[in-house]
């Protein structure tokens, strides 16, 4: 489909019962690029979407796997190879004691990757949407409750695309202009 | 059991919509006139603040000397007020993490308090340490970067896991504070009433809109921090104990002490948690979002410890006697005995014993009484970790070095002082963030009421 003049549909619901039942219906009309905008997380939105955030857990556990191995192998490298300290004959990899920092550098980066790639995969920080261009929808950060269907979706077609989302609950539909 | 109207309200007033809750949770913060209240406290813990710097231009001006420090007790007040504000912090990051875990729903009204409180704390443990270095200035050696004397910190030694986990513990806590904000920082941005106010939040919201996929992801990345904090707030307190038990002075050599130790940071926390929350619910009126009920679930959380730590304390003394160790029994001995005998009784009155009242009704609902239970409880936890370090020292092995210590007007400035600084942050707190955490709160309104587990603590 060809560059259309605008984002897409904004459709407002009352609440967010009637909002993942919407959602349930467009995906089973065959709409794929859809996106709710809501003021918390509603249960039952990312099963309507068939979305599962599996990404961001991969990218906690990589990283904390890559601080907890980084960890491990700085201590080792300290104690062993770089600077090896012989006392009383003890061992020089003395592997018990470097379980705490071991581990705490792999919560660390954990965390720290974990977050970085939750905000990336959301493509955060970002300075402005189209959605932000309808002025009702500073709302959805408080009490109000939205579904976008874009233009770039395949079976979009602005006036039967509306009909649809008025049909299945919505109580105002406006255009998002880009 | 029967239970009384306190404990079986609901944890949310009926009634409650969502645009309720963001206009008065984000009104306190973007358009409430700064009170009269506010001012005085702000004024005197600013002044608190402001003695806590002057203390430490003095310290840094002539050194360590100026404190009550002396061989053998040369862990003075400054390990005392480490080890007791990093506790303090854990009960924050237990509310947040683990009672999430828990699905706790109750933790919603409490959690960004009690999170603010964990940033506040460690930010006035993490300063003691260094205080206490001698040479302040040379801290960073404590961090394993390239250096020009081919030197490593000795990864075998207890304080330098301290630094990594007290390190690890903060930043991590600042993530998982900044993460729970995100979506009530988009909130404060759609409803500021002035341009500047639109500006800042909106920077801090990182152009957070709420989408299905965000929420999605953030809620995933929210259940993972919880489940990594969970451990973390356990590593933290036990590798803080083992700076102690890892030495072989009597009174510390023993494997009860992590185990001891984060009991009594949990049981601090929730006390803090009380002296703090108890005040703010009465003046900002949050009488019904922060219920008797949640206060009665945070006193029931410190008695809870508190029988930990009794047990902790037992079984200390047991084993002392068990062990049949001359240099442990003398030094367990002279805890109730010698110098330090008013305190060493007085701790375990006031963390195990005075917190034992919460076991009548009647006290878990009054909140002026948990308010001077919560206060005494932490003196006591202060006394228990300044018997814990100075008793236990001041008569090492040899009798001719054996020396009582007391701290010195330096000392308790810096001690007094910290308060400031955590009262301060914690005012101006109150006024640029979100009390209650906004997001989860609406969460929680649209649950059916039968979703809504019946709780206790």
């Amino acid at each position: 489909m060809s560059e259309s003049a605008i984002y897409g549909l904004l459709a407002e619901f009352p609440g967010p019962d009637e909002l993942v039942r919407a959602a349930e219906e467009l995906s089973r009309e065959g709409y794929r690029r859809v996106e709710s905008y809501t003021p918390f997380a509603v249960e039952g939105i990312p099963r309507a979407f068939r979305f599962k955030p599996l990404s961001v857990a991969i990218v906690f556990l990589v990283s904390a796997l890559l601080g907890a191995g980084g960890g491990y192998f700085m201590q080792y490298y300290a104690s062993v190879i770089s600077y090896p300290e012989n006392i009383g004959g003890r061992p020089l990899h003395s592997w018990p004691s470097f379980v705490p920092i071991t581990f705490e550098m792999g919560v660390l980066a954990g965390v720290l990757g974990g977050v970085l790639g939750m905000l990336l995969l959301n493509r955060l920080p970002r300075y402005s949407h189209p959605v932000s261009n309808v002025p009702r929808f500073r709302a959805a950060s408080s009490d109000a409750f939205f579904l976008c269907v874009e233009s770039s979706d395949p079976r979009f077609e602005a006036e039967r695309t509306a009909g649809l989302l008025r049909r299945v609950g919505a109580t105002e539909v406006n255009e998002v202009p880009r | 059991m029967s239970t009384t109207q306190t404990e079986t309200a609901p944890i949310l007033p009926a009634g409650l919509t969502d645009d309720a809750i963001s206009e008065r949770i984000s009104g306190f913060v973007v358009k409430r006139k700064v009170g009269r209240g506010w001012i005085a406290g702000f004024t005197i813990s600013f002044a608190l603040l402001m003695m806590f710097n002057y203390a430490i231009a003095v310290l840094f001006t002539y050194g360590v000397g100026i404190w009550g420090l002396q061989i053998p007790v040369a862990w003075g007040f400054a390990i005392v007020n480490f080890v007791w504000w990093v506790g303090i912090g854990h009960a924050g990051t237990f509310i947040s993490a683990v009672l999430y875990l828990c699905h706790q729903e109750w933790r919603t009204s409490i959690n960004r308090f009690t999170e603010s409180m964990t940033l506040f704390a460690v930010a006035c443990a993490g300063i003691f340490p260094i205080l206490h270095l001698g040479r302040p200035w040379l801290f960073y050696y404590l961090f394993p970067y390239p250096n020009t004397m081919a030197l490593w910190p000795q990864f075998r030694s207890p304080l330098i896991w301290d630094m990594f986990a007290v390190t690890t513990y903060a930043i991590v806590s600042v993530v998982f504070y900044f993460v729970g904000l995100l979506p009530d920082l988009a909130t404060l941005r759609d409803r500021s009433p002035h341009r500047w106010q639109q500006v800042i939040y909106g920077l801090l919201a990182l152009g957070w809109r709420g989408s299905g996929r965000q929420w999605s992801r953030y809620k995933m990345a929210y259940l993972i921090m919880a489940g990594l904090a969970t451990p973390l707030v356990v590593s933290v307190h036990s590798i803080v104990s083992l700076d102690f038990a890892v030495g072989i002075v009597p009174g510390w050599h023993t494997t009860i002490m992590p185990f001891y130790f984060v009991a009594a940071a949990l049981q601090s926390g929730f006390a803090m948690g009380l002296i703090l929350i108890i005040p703010v619910r009465h003046f900002y009126n949050l009488k019904d979002i922060i219920t008797g009920r949640h206060l009665a679930n945070m006193a029931k959380l410190m008695l809870a410890t508190s029988l930990v730590v009794g047990h902790g304390y037992f079984t200390d003394t047991f084993m002392t006697w068990y062990s049949a160790d001359p240099y442990d029994k003398f030094t367990a001995a002279d805890k109730f005995t010698g110098s330090y005998a008013v305190a060493g009784w007085l701790f375990m009155l006031l963390d195990v014993g005075v917190v034992q009242l919460v076991w009548i009704r009647a006290v878990r609902e009054s909140t002026v009484a948990l308010f001077f239970i919560a206060i005494l409880a932490n003196v006591g936890l202060w006394l228990d970790h300044y018997i814990l370090v100075v008793q236990s020292l001041h008569i090492d092995f040899l009798p001719s070095e054996w020396r009582v210590y007391h701290g010195t007007i330096w000392d308790w400035m810096t001690l007094i002082g910290s308060f400031g600084l955590f009262l301060t942050l914690f005012f101006v707190f109150i006024r640029i963030f979100p009390m209650v955490a906004m997001s989860e709160m609406r969460g929680l309104v649209h649950k059916k009421p039968g979703e809504l587990k019946e709780q206790g603590a």
